[in-house]
C-alpha cells in the first residue's frame, strides 16, 4: 500500500460525501444508518491505520511512506509519517469510532453531525501527515470550519459566543503563521516540510521599525508560529477561548477538542518552531517554560474554584498542556519524550474525562458540580470508572498520567531547576481539584430526589470506556509503547537542534 | 482600418454587429417578449466569443498604430469579462422576469459594457482606454437605474453616474497631463519617455489617472459609491457590477501601470500600497456592522479589491500574476453568491436582509451548504480556493519587499472573516421564523452549486488558470 497515508487521511471524507449525497430523511431508520455508516468508516479507517503502525520503523528517524505529487503554484502535495507524527495518527484513528459511538444519542440533524466529525477527521490526519507548509496550514486552518458549525450547531445555550471566539481567536493565531510560512518559502525556495528542516534560516539581527531584533527572521518566525501553536495548545495567556469552547460544545465535540485539536499546537512545535528556528527557540526557552508554569500554577488554581464540570477539565487541560509546552521546551530525551507521551495520555484521559460529564449530562442536563452527590451508590460501574480516570488525571503511578507528568518533569529539572520546581506544584493542585471533584460528585450520602432514579452506565457507554481504561492502564505500566517509536525520532530532533546551535553561533561570529 | 487590423479586433466587431442588429431584431418585432431569447442567445455568443478568444488567440499583435493590443493578458481578461457576463446574463433572467422587468434592452446593454470592458483591457493608448471605459460605464448607469419607478434605484444610477463622471473627468485630467508633459497618449511612448526619470507633470497625471481607475475597482478612498449603488441597484445589476467590470477595471489598472510606467515601480508602488492597505481595513471593518446583504457585499468587495490591488502594488510578473488569479477567483466567487442573493425571497419579494436567512439550512440544505462554502472562501480559510488567492498575492508582496503590505492583509482578512460568520450564523445557528420562499429558479441555483464546487474541486488544479495567468502576466510584464 503505497498510498497508505492519503487513504486513510481522505477514507473519512469518502463516507460524509456518500452521507451527504445518498442518505436522505430525517427518520429514526435515516438517524440509525449515519451513525452506523459513520462508526463503520471510522473503526475502517482506524483498522487500516494499523497498517501505517505495523509498516513503521522506529529506527528509521527521516519519514516514512512518503507520498509526492506537483500541485499548484510550485506547491506540493506531499505526505509522510516519523516517529513524533505517527502516534498522533494512531491517536486519531482510534478516538474517533468511540466519539461517534459516544454520540449515539444525538437526536438532531444526526446525519450532518456525523459529516462535520467525518470532515473533522480527515483534516485532523491531514495535520499530523502533510509534509508541506501549505497543505499543512490548509488542514490545520480547515479544521475550523467543523468544529465551529459543532459548536454552533450543536452546542449549548451560549454556544454563538464560544464558536465566534473559537474560530476568530484561532484564525486570527494562525494568519500570522500564514505569513511566516510565505517568508519561508520565499527565503528557502520550497515548501517541502522535509527540505525545510534542513534548510538554515537566517538568525542575523534585524531592524523592524527601529527594534533589533536578536535572532532575526528566526525569531520573527518563530513567534509568528508561537503565536499559533500557543492558541492552539492553548498556553496562558491566550488559552481563554479553551474553556468557552469545551462547555459549550456537546460531549463529542469536546472529546475531540481536547483529545486531538489541542496537540496539534505541540505537535507543531516540535515539527516547526524547534527544528527550523533552533537559535530562537533555544533564545526564548525561558520564556516559555515560564509561560508554562504559570499556566500549570494558574490553571489548576482556576479549576479549584470551577462549578461548572467541563469548565473545571478545560482549565485541567490547561494546565496539562502546561506540562506538555515545558518539557518540549526542555529539549531533552526525557522532557521531549515525556511530552509527547503527556499529549498521547492526555488524550485518552480528558477524552475519558469528558465523555464521563457526558453520561451526566445525557441524564441530567447540567453539569452543574452541585447538582450532583453521593452517585457510588446507584452508579457503581460509573463511579469506578470516573475514579480511575480521575486518578490518571490526577498522575498517579500506574496510569499514563503518571508517566507523562514524571517524565516531563525530569526533563525540566534539568533544563531549569526552579521551573521544575514551580511546575510540581501543579500535581499537588492537580490532586486537589480533581480529588475534591470526585467527592463533590460521587462520593456522600445520595440526598437529591433527582439522582435517585438515575440508572448506571448502559453496555454501550461501558464498552465505550473499556478502550480507554485499557489503553490509560498499557500506557501507564508498559511506557515503552510510546517511547520505543518516539525515542529514535526525538534522538535526532534534539541532536540536530544542539548541533545546529553552536553552527550558527559560529556564522553570527564571524 | 486594415485587414489585419481589423482581424484583430474581430471578436469586439462581432459583438457589436450582434448587439445592433438584436436590437433592430427586437425593436421591429416582438421587443419585450424576445427578452429571454435574446438574453439566452447572448448569454451564448459570449460564450462562443470567449472560446474563440480563448482557444484562437496567439502571441502579441497590435492594431491601429498601438491603440489596441491583443495579447496574452487581453485574452485573459476577455475571456473572464465573458465568462462572467454570460453567467450574470443567465441567472439575471427569472429574476427580472417575475417583477416585469425582463426587457430586451438589459442583455444588449450588458452587451455593449462587455464590448467596453474589451476594449479596456485591450488598450494600448490613452484614449482607447478613455473610449473602452466610458462605453463601460455608459451602459452601467443605465441598469443600475434600470427599475426606474423606483427611487433606490434610479438613485443609485444617479449616483453611479455623478461620481461616475467625476472619476472620469479626473482620468480625463490626467490624460491630459500625460499627454502634455510627454508628448504622446500611446503607452508604447509614455513608457520611453517616463523611462529613469519622470517629469512631474507626468507623475501628477498619473496619480490622477490612477485616481479614476480606483474609481472604478471601488478601492477606498474613492469606494463611497459602492454601498448605495450595489443597494439600490437591481440584483442581477448589482451581480454584474460586481464580477465583470471590476476585473476589466483591475486589467486596465494593470495595463496601465506596466505598459505605460512598467519602468518606474517605484513611483506608483506606494500609492497602490496605500490604496490596499486602506481598502482592506476599510471593507473589513464597515461590513461588520451590515444588515443587508448586498451592502454587506459592497464592503466585501472593497475589501477583495484591496487584496487584489496587493498584488498589482508588488509591481512584478508574479504580482500581476496573482493579480489575475485573484480576481479570477472574486469573479467566479461572487457569481455564485449573488446566485443565491437572487434566490432569496419571502412571499414573492425580494429581500436582502441577513436575518431573514435564520436557521436556512433547515429548509435547504443544499443550498445553505453551497453558500456557506462560497462564504469561508469569500473569507479566504481554507482549503478553499479564496484561500488560494489570497495565498498568493501575499506571496507576491511579500517577494516584493512589501512585507508590512503582508502582514495588514492577514489581519484585515481576520476582521472581515467576523461578517461573513455573521451569515453562517444566522443561516445555521439562527433563531426560529418563517423560512424563506421555496422558489423555483434553476439556473441560479445551479450557477450557485457550480460556483460551490467550483471553490472546493479548484484546489487540486485551479483548472489551469494560474498558469493561464502566468502567462499572461508575461505577456504584461516584460
Amino acid at each position: 500500500m503505497d498510498n497508505v497515508l492519503s487513504f486513510v487521511t481522505f477514507l473519512p471524507t469518502v463516507a460524509a460525501v456518500v452521507l451527504a449525497l445518498f442518505l436522505r430523511g430525517d427518520d429514526e431508520v435515516a438517524q440509525l444508518n449515519a451513525k452506523r455508516l459513520a462508526l463503520f468508516a471510522t473503526v475502517i479507517t482506524f483498522l487500516i491505520s494499523l497498517f501505517i503502525l505495523a509498516g513503521f520503523d522506529p529506527e528509521d528517524t527521516g519519514f516514512q511512506m512518503v507520498e509526492e505529487a506537483d500541485w499548484i503554484m510550485g506547491l506540493k502535495y506531499k505526505m509522510g509519517v516519523d516517529g513524533i507524527s505517527v502516534l498522533f495518527v494512531m491517536l486519531t484513528t482510534a478516538l474517533m469510532p468511540l466519539t461517534i459511538w459516544s454520540a449515539w444519542n444525538v437526536k438532531t440533524r444526526v446525519k450532518d453531525y456525523m459529516i462535520a466529525f467525518l470532515l473533522l477527521e480527515t483534516l485532523m490526519l491531514g495535520v499530523f501527515t502533510a509534509l508541506d507548509l501549505v497543505l499543512f496550514y490548509l488542514f490545520f486552518e480547515a479544521g475550523l470550519i467543523p468544529m465551529f458549525l459543532i459548536i454552533g450547531i450543536w452546542g449549548g445555550v451560549n454556544r454563538i459566543y464560544a464558536s465566534f471566539k473559537f474560530f476568530l481567536y484561532t484564525f486570527l493565531g494562525s494568519v500570522l503563521m500564514l505569513v511566516a510560512m510565505i517568508a519561508m518559502y520565499i527565503d528557502a525556495g520550497t515548501t517541502d516540510i522535509v527540505l525545510l528542516l534542513q534548510h538554515e534560516f537566517a538568525s542575523d539581527t534585524l531592524s523592524v521599525l527601529g527594534f533589533q531584533v536578536i535572532g532575526g527572521m528566526q525569531t520573527l518566525a518563530f513567534l509568528a508560529f508561537f503565536a499559533s501553536f500557543a492558541v492552539k495548545m492553548p498556553m496562558w495567556p491566550v488559552h481563554t477561548w479553551l474553556p468557552d469552547a469545551h462547555v459549550q460544545a456537546p460531549t463529542a465535540g469536546s472529546v475531540v477538542l481536547a483529545a486531538i485539536l489541542l496537540k496539534m499546537g505541540g505537535y507543531g512545535f516540535l515539527r516547526f518552531s524547534i527544528p527550523m528556528f533552533p537559535v530562537a527557540s533555544h533564545m526564548l526557552t525561558d520564556f516559555v517554560l515560564w509561560l508554562s508554569v504559570i499556566a500549570i500554577v494558574y490553571a489548576s488554581l482556576v479549576a479549584l474554584v470551577q462549578q461548572d464540570m467541563k469548565k473545571l477539565i478545560a482549565y485541567s487541560s490547561v494546565a496539562h498542556m502546561g506540562y506538555v509546552t515545558a518539557g518540549i521546551f526542555a529539549m531533552n530525551q526525557q522532557g521531549v519524550d515525556g511530552a509527547i507521551f503527556q499529549m498521547i495520555s492526555h488524550g485518552f484521559v480528558s477524552g475519558a474525562l469528558f465523555l464521563c460529564v457526558g453520561v451526566f449530562y445525557d441524564r441530567m442536563h447540567t453539569r452543574d458540580i452541585d447538582a450532583f452527590g453521593g452517585l457510588w451508590k446507584n452508579m457503581p460501574a460509573y463511579a469506578l470508572v470516573f475514579m480511575f480516570f480521575t486518578m490518571a488525571n490526577v498522575g498517579l503511578p500506574g496510569t499514563s498520567g503518571f508517566v507523562g507528568e514524571f517524565l516531563t518533569l525530569v526533563g525540566i529539572f534539568q533544563a531549569n531547576t526552579w521551573v521544575a520546581l514551580v511546575g510540581a506544584t501543579g500535581v499537588i493542585f492537580s490532586a486537589g481539584y480533581a480529588l475534591w471533584l470526585y467527592r463533590r460528585v460521587v462520593l456522600g450520602d445520595l440526598l437529591k430526589e433527582s439522582l435517585k432514579t438515575l440508572k448506571d452506565m448502559s453496555p454501550r457507554e461501558k464498552w465505550i470506556f473499556a478502550p480507554l481504561v485499557a489503553m490509560t492502564l498499557l500506557l501507564g505500566v508498559y511506557p515503552s509503547l510510546v517511547t520505543d517509536i518516539t525515542g529514535p525520532s526525538v534522538e535526532a530532533l534534539i541532536e540536530n537542534y544542539h548541533a545546529a546551535l553552536p553552527m550558527m553561533a559560529d556564522a553570527a561570529a564571524h | 482600418m486594415t485587414s489585419s487590423d481589423f482581424s484583430i479586433v474581430l471578436p469586439e466587431v462581432l459583438l457589436a454587429i450582434y448587439g445592433m442588429a438584436a436590437l433592430l431584431f427586437a425593436v421591429y418585432t416582438g421587443k419585450d417578449k424576445l427578452a429571454g431569447l435574446i438574453t439566452w442567445v447572448t448569454a451564448a455568443v459570449f460564450v462562443v466569443i470567449a472560446l474563440l478568444i480563448g482557444l484562437g488567440g496567439e502571441g502579441t499583435q497590435t492594431a491601429f498604430g498601438g491603440m489596441f493590443i491583443d495579447d496574452a493578458f487581453s485574452r485573459f481578461g476577455k475571456v473572464g469579462v465573458l465568462l462572467a457576463g454570460a453567467a450574470i446574463l443567465v441567472m439575471s433572467y427569472d429574476f427580472l422576469d417575475k417583477r416585469g422587468f425582463a426587457k430586451f434592452e438589459y442583455p444588449i446593454l450588458v452587451l455593449f459594457s462587455t464590448i467596453g470592458m474589451m476594449v479596456m483591457v485591450s488598450a494600448g493608448d490613452l484614449m482607447a482606454l478613455y473610449l473602452g471605459l466610458e462605453l463601460m460605464s455608459l451602459a452601467l448607469y443605465v441598469i443600475a437605474s434600470f427599475r426606474r419607478d423606483n427611487v433606490k434605484s434610479t438613485e443609485a444610477g444617479l449616483k453611479y453616474f455623478v461620481l461616475g463622471s467625476l472619476s472620469s473627468g479626473l482620468l480625463l485630467y490626467g490624460s491630459s497631463l500625460i499627454y502634455g508633459f510627454s508628448g504622446t497618449t500611446s503607452f508604447e511612448g509614455i513608457i520611453t519617455v517616463v523611462q529613469n526619470d519622470v517629469p512631474v507633470g507626468v507623475l501628477f497625471g498619473l496619480v490622477f489617472v490612477m485616481t479614476g481607475l480606483a474609481f472604478k475597482v471601488s478601492a477606498v478612498p474613492f469606494h463611497m459609491w459602492t454601498p448605495d449603488v450595489y443597494e439600490g441597484a437591481p440584483t442581477p445589476t448589482t451581480a454584474f457590477f460586481a464580477t465583470a467590470p471590476k476585473l476589466a477595471a483591475m486589467g486596465l489598472f494593470a495595463r496601465v501601470l506596466h505598459d505605460a510606467f512598467g519602468g518606474v515601480v517605484g513611483d506608483w508602488q506606494q500609492i497602490l500600497a496605500l490604496i490596499a492597505v486602506a481598502s482592506m481595513f476599510l471593507g473589513a471593518f464597515a461590513g461588520i456592522g451590515q444588515t443587508n446583504i448586498k451592502r454587506l457585499m459592497a464592503y466585501s468587495s472593497i475589501s477583495h479589491m484591496g487584496f487584489a490591488l496587493m498584488g498589482l502594488a508588488s509591481g512584478t510578473a508574479l504580482g500581476v500574476q496573482s493579480a489575475l488569479v485573484y480576481m479570477a477567483i472574486y469573479v467566479a466567487m461572487n457569481i455564485g453568491t449573488f446566485a443565491f442573493i437572487m434566490t432569496m425571497e419571502r412571499d414573492g419579494k425580494p429581500v436582502t436582509d441577513i436575518s431573514a436567512l435564520n436557521l436556512y439550512w433547515r429548509s435547504s440544505p443544499m443550498k445553505a451548504l453551497a453558500l456557506l462554502v462560497l462564504l469561508f472562501s469569500l473569507a479566504g480559510v481554507p482549503p478553499m480556493l479564496g484561500f488560494f488567492g489570497k495565498l498568493f498575492v501575499l506571496q507576491a508582496a511579500w517577494s516584493a519587499g512589501l512585507t508590512y503590505l503582508a502582514v495588514f492583509g492577514v489581519i484585515a482578512s481576520v476582521i472581515g472573516a467576523f461578517y461573513y460568520l455573521r451569515i453562517v450564523y444566522y443561516m445555521y445557528f439562527g433563531a426560529e421564523q418563517e423560512p424563506l420562499d421555496k422558489i423555483k429558479a434553476p439556473v441560479a441555483s445551479a450557477l450557485l452549486l457550480i460556483s460551490a464546487l467550483i471553490m472546493l474541486v479548484g484546489i487540486i488544479n485551479m483548472f489551469g488558470v494560474d498558469s493561464m495567468a502566468a502567462i499572461a502576466a508575461d505577456a504584461l510584464v516584460k
